[in-house]
């Protein structure tokens, strides 16, 4: 049995369970004493500015970055003394398009059956069945340098799941897309939801991106959750009439308009991107 | 849990072998990615293929006729094809760490990493990359030799051999690049790296000239060096009676119990160093 703190033991419905998680490079705490419940099935979206540590939060949660200090457990799972228990029990969709361009985007399904210990018997059929949820069965063959930025990502998010993980991490997953192609990440994103009670658990800075597909938000701000809550109740607590928006700036000190922060950001960061 | 006493010797020897069989599987399934790339691009194998028939068809030819090289009863064409054979599984294998470099770039190595993979097995699926490519590269430089009419021992057995040794030179010398790769973590120091280790290893072994023929300090320099082994092998089992006995100086188990270790010692290394590259 795994011994867990007595206040994690009533935890069968939570399916992430961080207690005064932190990690500190060099002096600064890019994730600072977090505490966040996600229940099971849910959609929460992690929402912040730039650096305010969504990438690092979900770099620890997927078992890439050994916390500093404190405790969190995935499925049941502790983070730090089972991370082969907690990979077997998540899916991770990085934030860059991650599909391997050389390969056709079977290939790149067949490699994840693969690793994840799909018995082989089985792994020709989920692959299958992932392309046509996924829209993608006609361009199963073809190499993925050759999709575009919306099939990539849904490949991706095929390749992320095809081991039906309890929790799925997405990191910014709609960045850099077309409406049309976020629309239909949207669309599956909510179908994994529906049909599998799929965990999701997705850090964004697009506020219209947390309205529409998540039940709760947490607010990061330096590496802090300031509020966690429907984003129903949280523009309730601000007053009549609050927006998304008002809420997140709110409880970021955003000074100037939201609006013009997040373009801001997304360029700062498509500069990063392109100086490497 | 179930004791252990109380499992059938059958479910015990099953327990035990199913990570080895799921670690098996996973390093052919990373092994199996470059195979495909490979074959559906192989351009990179045809360009690879103009280094070592200019060592050859060059330096060996002139080397052949000055006779400066003292390799005993060989003739320096013969002497010399197992050590270019030994240099092109070096080149090739050690810039083959960069990829990971790319991967990382584009988030491939997280999902690896996220995925229940054992870091080894991504480390030993890499060389494992790197010893197919280092594979077709042989037979290129082996239907070279032919062309020139260098006396080789075409045996099965000398053949088999000349397979696992390559596969082995490669696989030591992919994951030398890879923990290089991961410490190094960009592409510009790699590519400067490789360059800088490249010839030293290059010239300070028994590639193109016997270690007999070396100042002291360089024979001690030689002895620690994985392709002086590579060599070693290569030309055991493939120059032509007792003249390749004369050759080979270590023995063909010395040379593939070294490789190995050292293979060993580096997948440890690497499989540490791995997981670092993405934090």
């Amino acid at each position: 049995m795994l011994l867990l703190h007595p206040e994690l033991m009533v935890t069968s419905k939570l399916a992430v369970v961080c207690r005064s998680l932190t990690r500190r490079f060099g002096p600064i705490a890019a994730i600072d004493n977090v505490d966040l419940d996600v229940h099971s099935g849910e959609t929460l979206g992690l929402l912040g500015r730039n650096g305010a540590g969504k990438t690092t939060l979900i770099k620890m949660l997927t078992t890439l970055l050994p916390p500093s200090s404190g405790q969190a457990h995935i499925a049941g799972f502790d983070l730090v003394h089972r991370p082969s228990r907690v990979r077997r029990a998540i899916g991770y969709v990085p934030q860059a398009l991650s599909a391997d361009g050389d390969l056709t985007g079977f290939e790149n399904l067949l490699i994840f059956a693969r690793l994840y210990d799909l018995p082989s018997r089985e792994q020709r059929p989920r692959i299958a069945a992932a392309l046509a949820f996924m829209d993608l069965s006609e361009d199963a063959d073809r190499l993925v340098k050759n999709y575009s930025g919306g099939m990539i990502r849904r490949l991706e998010i095929a390749q992320s799941t095809l081991h039906r993980p309890e929790v799925l991490f997405l990191d910014e997953p709609t960045v850099g897309l077309d409406p049309l192609a976020r629309d239909a990440v949207w669309e599956q994103l909510k179908r994994l939801r529906t049909e599998f009670r799929t965990t999701i658990v997705l850090a964004t800075h697009q506020l219209e991106e947390a309205e529409i597909l998540c039940d709760r938000v947490a607010i990061l701000n330096h590496g802090r959750i300031s509020v966690v809550g429907t984003p129903a109740e949280l523009k309730a607590a601000l007053g009549a009439g609050a927006t998304l928006e008002d809420v997140f700036a709110h409880y970021t000190g955003a000074e100037m308009g939201v609006h013009d922060g997040a373009a801001a950001a997304y360029r700062q960061r498509r500069t990063a991107e392109r100086l490497g | 849990m179930t004791s252990g006493q109380a499992m059938s010797p059958a479910a015990r020897a099953s327990r035990l072998l199913a990570p080895l069989l799921a670690f098996c599987c996973k390093t052919l399934a990373i092994g199996d990615v470059e195979f495909r790339k490979l074959r559906r691009d192989p351009t990179e194998l045809m360009t690879r293929a103009i280094q070592p028939a200019l060592w050859l068809l060059l330096f060996g030819e002139v080397m052949s006729r000055s006779r400066a090289l003292a390799t005993g009863s060989v003739p320096y064409l013969d002497f010399l094809l197992p050590g270019i054979l030994a240099q092109s599984v070096l080149f090739i294998a050690i810039f083959n760490g960069i990829s990971i470099i790319w991967e990382r770039d584009l988030g491939i190595v997280h999902k690896f990493l996220a995925s229940p993979t054992p870091r080894a097995a991504l480390v030993v699926g890499k060389a494992l990359g790197g010893s197919i490519r280092a594979l077709a590269q042989a037979l290129v430089v082996l239907l070279l030799g032919f062309a020139l009419g260098v006396h080789l021992r075409i045996v099965p057995v000398a053949l088999g051999g000349v397979a696992l040794l390559v596969v082995l030179g490669a696989a030591v010398f992919s994951t030398f690049s890879l923990i290089i790769a991961c410490l190094v973590k960009t592409r510009e120091r790699f590519m400067g790296i490789g360059q800088v280790l490249t010839m030293p290893m290059f010239f300070a072994s028994n590639a193109i000239y016997p270690i007999a023929m070396m100042p002291r300090w360089l024979q001690a320099v030689a002895r620690l060096n994985p392709l002086t082994y590579e060599v070693d092998g290569l030309r055991t089992l493939l120059l032509v009676g007792p003249a390749g006995i004369e050759a080979a100086k270590f023995g063909l188990r010395t040379d593939i119990a070294v490789l190995s270790l050292i293979f060993v010692a580096l997948v440890i290394l690497a499989a540490r160093q791995y997981p670092k590259i993405v934090q």
